[in-house]
């Protein structure tokens, strides 16, 4: 893994808030992203039947969102959520983690467009699908 | 004409909390984050406490985007589990044995203003419509002050079967 690859990875997976749900940065690419997160009981939204909350798949697809554009060529480490809609399909799977991937698929001078998919074991069917917008900084020239 | 007493403060008041207690006590992750329910009447108030695990950029610092959004996602759904109950929790009709039912978040939109402080958050939920099926709510989170929010959400929910109800 190139340098900046390597860099925005180890400081994503360090922020206070991505340990304490326990997500952890499965792959980092140009652009792209992928984050794992365990079943947790103590992310649990219903308890009836064990669902995690919504915001908890929210909170692990604006990680993996950050992350894609943190990990494109044209930006800086610093980027902040501008916005983000989630439209959730169905109620994960009790037991069963739940990986986001992220694609950064524009830039412009100042703005990152993503594209976000979470799924549970069953990879063919989406829990949860985003789009969002986030700053970008350029580097100094 | 013959007007029944109005019942006893501490009697409006015990159920009140009691219902409250009833629909977020039992939410792992609302009491995982920390979030605290502040009730005037039927008026609620959702407060966030800082704390170090909410951070998600250390430099700054400031909140993560992600609790911040699942802090508003949180004040909406026990928002309007709140006003769905209502009416028959007055009327002493509500049962309050099992679980609570969950609306179910459909589509959760949140705007991020400006960046969350490593300080307490507040957020207060309205329900715009709420029908046997579907229901849309606006979130609105602040911090040191209740004019400039730092995040506003806008959110549509699939509402729990009425009890008695056969599951679809």
């Amino acid at each position: 893994m190139p340098d900046p690859l390597r860099l925005a990875r180890e400081f994503m997976q360090h922020l206070p808030y991505v340990q304490a749900l326990g997500m952890t940065l499965t792959d980092v690419t140009e652009g792209r992203a992928e984050v794992m997160m365990a079943y947790d009981p103590r992310l649990v939204g219903d308890p009836a039947s064990g669902v995690l909350h919504g915001g908890a798949i929210s909170a692990l697809m604006d990680t993996a969102s950050g992350a894609a554009v943190m990990s494109h060529p044209a930006a800086t480490m610093a980027t902040a959520t501008l916005d983000l809609r989630i439209d959730y399909m169905r109620p994960a799977t009790p037991g069963q983690r739940i990986i986001a991937r992220a694609e950064c698929y524009h830039v412009t001078r100042s703005i990152a467009f993503i594209r976000v998919t979470a799924t549970d074991e069953d990879e063919t069917r989406p829990v949860a699908t985003g789009t969002g917008t986030f700053t970008l900084e350029r580097p100094a020239a | 004409m013959t007007r029944s007493r109005p019942e006893p403060v501490h009697v409006v008041k015990s159920r009140r909390e009691a219902a409250l207690q009833w629909l977020t006590g039992g939410v792992p992750f609302v009491q995982f984050l920390g979030i605290q329910f502040d009730r005037r009447g039927d008026e609620l108030t959702a407060i966030l406490p800082f704390d170090d695990k909410l951070i998600g950029n250390p430099l700054l610092p400031a909140l993560h985007g992600g609790a911040t959004a699942a802090f508003l996602e949180v004040t909406g759904i026990i928002e309007l589990a709140w006003t769905t109950l209502w009416e028959d929790m007055e009327a002493g009709r509500a049962n309050m044995d099992s679980f609570p039912p969950m609306p179910k978040t459909i589509d959760f939109t949140v705007d991020f203003l400006r960046s969350g402080l490593p300080r307490d958050a507040y957020a207060r939920a309205r329900v715009n419509r709420s029908g046997r099926r579907y229901a849309s709510v606006q979130v609105e989170a602040w911090q040191d002050n209740r004019a400039r929010p730092f995040a506003m959400a806008t959110a549509h929910f699939l509402m729990p079967p009425p009890p008695g109800t056969v599951a679809e």
